[in-house]
């Protein structure tokens, strides 16, 4: 019989607020933080629009030293996991370190820093300056090794068991909190920090999905920019993020009477073997994760309270999610509510999947569920209760949250409020 | 507890392509180092490379495969492909979720990605690929072959610098104990290219000679950093009665034991976490250190690394009490290609009952206490071996390679 795993902290830096207060207020309030791109000048990119967090290294907290040697994405991994560790409440100093594991999941990694050194090394593309040593950046190699983003978090909180990134690009948030499900499940570890960081908001990013229209290029709308399920989307609005959580096991968080968020009782993930950036219309494989999560945890489809979508506002995966829906939970999928956050914070790349984990652990603590802003008139082929504009209230026991990348990987996770365990 | 096998091996590296060529120069020690001829290294405080020579990626894969992927990923999906057919599986006659790919990159695709970044600080947004997206992230490899070969069951990326190999190899017999019967995993990595050599050198541990038979020389006096290669292998892993129940042709060995554990922060006065993973992964197989019969060590060429490999494999052992080799001192260091590489070729050991020797190594200090295998094979019965792989930072990993024994009487519970 495989442990139990449940969440006792959170840490989020998400676009529109500080913190995980200020997140939920911005999600249940229905409010979106989608805005015309501040950190460089956008104007010649098709999508002008993006989820930009209002994140100070040294508000946060981080040492001159550390905001030098870490990138935008790793400081918001860090910052995150203080945070997720403070509130899990749990004295990291009495557990063996060779027991506390890391698992952290991000997309592009180090982009941000990538392109910067790439341009002081080339001088602006113009010429190629390392054939002088001068030029190189002591860290260059840390932006190329996206390893160190797990290993900064692993000195942090003193993890001295098993360490890694998971790097499934739009998945990787569901999946490193997988990862570290299996871990504490087969015993190779008794607390993971886990979650996920992405900061894509860099030129090369942005020209990345301008390359493939992706992206929405609505840029006179910035603030309604992302409209998943809804008939006038067309595409999604690129965001950076964070979430982290602090792992254990049922029975120690028990012990020690700590609250409880969720407990993970289930993950499922597929492959489409189809394209690396297309998706299959029936949704067959996302399905098929999906029944696995739930087979895992024991649960009927009648059973899910609410699904939180990976609605990324593209066309094709607003469909195709729909119909996975559909397919796995049957007549049950018309009578849920299903909603997607990036209406609100955008799409973090490989941290959404951690800052909707957050979001459904949140969900089911305070008996809301979180709605999809500008959704005002659904696409005719996605016929679901997308819970439009306003936040619901409803007894949310038990929470289905999905993911789809790029490469086809299909991730669906089941987190549900332990028996016994008052909101 | 199923037992998870090894049914197919595709590698290369700069001493060989493909699993014969790599192994035969493996085995006589015979390195594939030279000046790096990609590009004009000569200003270059490092010059040195194992560099994977005569590959033509047209020779291997569909012409619509070419235009979309960096190196690293060609270098993936031949592995793989090689692999699989090593394996004589047939992924159309298999149930497609029954089947999963793990991989490990320590890097990205950088060469196509330095041309994307270039394109568009140089020419304007407007001409970067439609392939960027996904040509550099990391889990492109994983994605790529679940693709090629219809592959729909779990799979994932996993980027823990040069441990990576085993990480996968780990995280994919975990994946068949959990009900997938088949994963192909390993790593491969390459970063050749003006930018991923200029990183390479920021990192601070490559080797500054130029002399390519008196460069990487793991745990030699001498040792003043490593050469870095390109490649690695992709194995095929099967649960055992699922291999045998499709008739797999050949059973190379199983993968008893795993571990992986961190160091410390720097600064914190705790023990570093190698011998203890060692340890973890020896008593995840269910054996003593009594039954190794080989190691294939992590040996990275920088003193202070190689005495700290050779104390935890002292206290583990007791001194010069088991043969250690590193025969990525002929190939390279190939990132995270180097765990799965080494774990090939612990495979190949066992089959011909001969430990590779570590080339171009002379002399061991004395208070290494480590009997290398050095200048020429050695015939040994290789029943049982351990890998070991380090990553900058502090990763650790050790993986338990055995013989295949169908009717042994540990782990089948």
């Amino acid at each position: 019989m495989s442990r139990r795993v449940v969440i006792t902290g959170i840490g989020v830096r998400a676009p529109g607020g500080r913190g995980t207060k200020e997140f939920w207020d911005l999600l249940t309030a229905g409010r979106t933080a989608t805005r015309r791109i501040s950190f460089f000048d956008p104007s010649p990119y098709r999508s002008q629009i993006a989820g930009e967090a209002d994140f100070d290294p040294v508000w946060e907290g981080l040492s001159q030293r550390e905001i030098r040697r870490m990138d935008r994405a790793t400081q918001f991994a860090v910052v995150c996991a203080q945070e997720a560790v403070q509130d899990s409440g749990l004295d990291f100093a009495g557990i063996d370190p060779a027991r506390i594991g890391v698992t952290l999941g991000s997309a592009v990694a180090a982009a941000t820093s990538l392109e910067r050194e790439y341009l002081v090394l080339s001088d602006s593309g113009r010429n190629w300056l390392v054939d002088s040593e001068e030029w190189l950046s002591p860290h260059m190699f840390d932006y190329l090794a996206p390893s160190v983003m797990p290993a900064e978090v692993a000195w942090k909180v003193g993890a001295e068991g098993p360490v890694s990134l998971v790097s499934n690009g739009c998945t990787s948030g569901l999946d490193a909190v997988g990862h570290a499900l299996q871990l504490i499940q087969e015993g190779s570890a008794d607390v993971i920090v886990a979650g996920a960081t992405d900061t894509p908001i860099t030129p090369i990013v942005v020209a990345c999905f301008d390359a493939i229209k992706a992206t929405t290029a609505r840029n006179d709308e910035p603030e309604t920019a992302s409209r998943p399920f809804d008939r006038s989307r067309t595409g999604f609005v690129l965001a950076e993020g964070a979430a982290v959580f602090v792992l254990e096991t049922l029975e120690s968080a028990r012990r020690r009477g700590a609250p409880i968020y969720a407990e993970v009782t289930g993950y499922g993930t597929r492959c489409n073997a189809y394209h690396m950036t297309g998706l299959k219309q029936d949704g067959r494989e996302m399905a098929e994760a999906i029944r696995v999560a739930m087979d895992q945890a024991r649960i009927d489809p009648t059973a899910v309270d609410y699904i939180n979508a990976h609605g990324s506002g593209t066309k094709q995966n607003d469909r195709h999610e729909t119909a996975a829906v559909k397919r796995a939970l049957g007549d049950h999928a018309y009578r849920t509510p299903v909603s997607s956050i990036k209406s609100m914070v955008g799409h973090s790349l490989g941290a959404i999947g951690s800052v909707e984990i957050a979001a459904c652990a949140l969900a089911i603590k305070n008996g809301v569920v979180p709605p999809t802003a500008n959704l005002h008139e659904a696409d005719p082929e996605c016929d679901l209760d997308y819970v439009p504009l306003t936040a619901r209230e409803r007894d949310v026991r038990t929470v289905l949250t999905v993911g789809s990348g790029f490469g086809g990987f299909q991730t669906a996770m089941v987190l549900q409020r332990p028996t016994g365990e008052r909101e | 507890m199923t037992r998870t096998v090894v049914t197919g091996i595709g590698a290369l590296a700069a001493n060989g392509l493909g699993t014969q060529e790599y192994w035969a120069a493996t085995r006589e020690g015979r390195h594939g180092l030279g000046a790096l001829t990609r590009f004009d290294v000569a200003k270059y405080p490092a010059t040195l490379a194992g560099e994977i020579r005569g590959f033509e990626a047209a020779d291997h894969l569909p012409d619509r495969l070419l235009p979309q992927t960096d190196v690293s990923t060609r270098y993936a999906l031949v592995a793989a492909g090689w692999a699989l057919e090593d394996a004589k599986v047939d992924p159309a006659s298999l149930v497609d979720y029954d089947m999963g790919v793990v991989t490990a990159n320590a890097l990205g695709g950088f060469e196509f990605t330095h041309r994307e970044f270039h394109k568009l600080w140089t020419e304007g947004p407007q001409t970067v690929s439609v392939y960027e997206s996904f040509a550099w992230f990391y889990a492109v490899n994983a994605g790529q072959i679940s693709i090629r070969h219809g592959m729909r069951g779990p799979s994932s990326a996993l980027v823990t610098e040069q441990a990576g190999g085993l990480d996968a190899l780990g995280h994919a017999r975990r994946t068949v104990r959990r009900g997938t019967p088949l994963v192909v995993a390993g790593g491969v990595d390459s970063a050749l290219d003006p930018w991923g050599w200029a990183s390479q050198i920021a990192g601070g541990r490559l080797c500054t000679g130029t002399d390519p038979d008196r460069a990487y020389l793991p745990f030699d006096r001498d040792a003043d950093g490593y050469v870095p290669g390109e490649g690695g292998a992709l194995l095929v892993l099967e649960d055992a009665e699922a291999a045998l129940r499709r008739g797999a042709p050949d059973i190379l060995g199983e993968i008893a034991g795993y571990a992986s554990g961190f160091d410390p922060a720097p600064g914190s006065g705790r023990p570093p976490a190698l011998r203890r993973t060692i340890e973890a992964a020896l008593a995840d197989a269910g054996v003593t250190a009594g039954q190794v019969d080989v190691v294939f060590a992590d040996a990275v060429g920088v003193p202070e690394l190689d005495r700290a490999e050779a104390a935890a494999l002292g206290e583990v052992f007791g001194p010069g009490a088991v043969p250690v080799t590193a025969p990525k001192a002929a190939s390279g260091r190939t990132y995270a290609g180097g765990g799965s590489l080494d774990v090939a070729t612990a495979l190949l050991s066992i089959r011909d009952g001969v430990i590779p020797p570590t080339a171009g190594t002379r002399e061991v200090p004395a208070e290494y206490g480590i009997d290398l295998v050095r200048d020429r094979a050695r015939e040994a019965n290789v029943r049982t071996a351990l890998v070991v792989a380090r990553g900058l930072w502090g990763f650790n990993s050790a993986v338990v390679v055995r013989a295949w024994a169908p009717d042994a009487t540990n782990d089948l519970s």
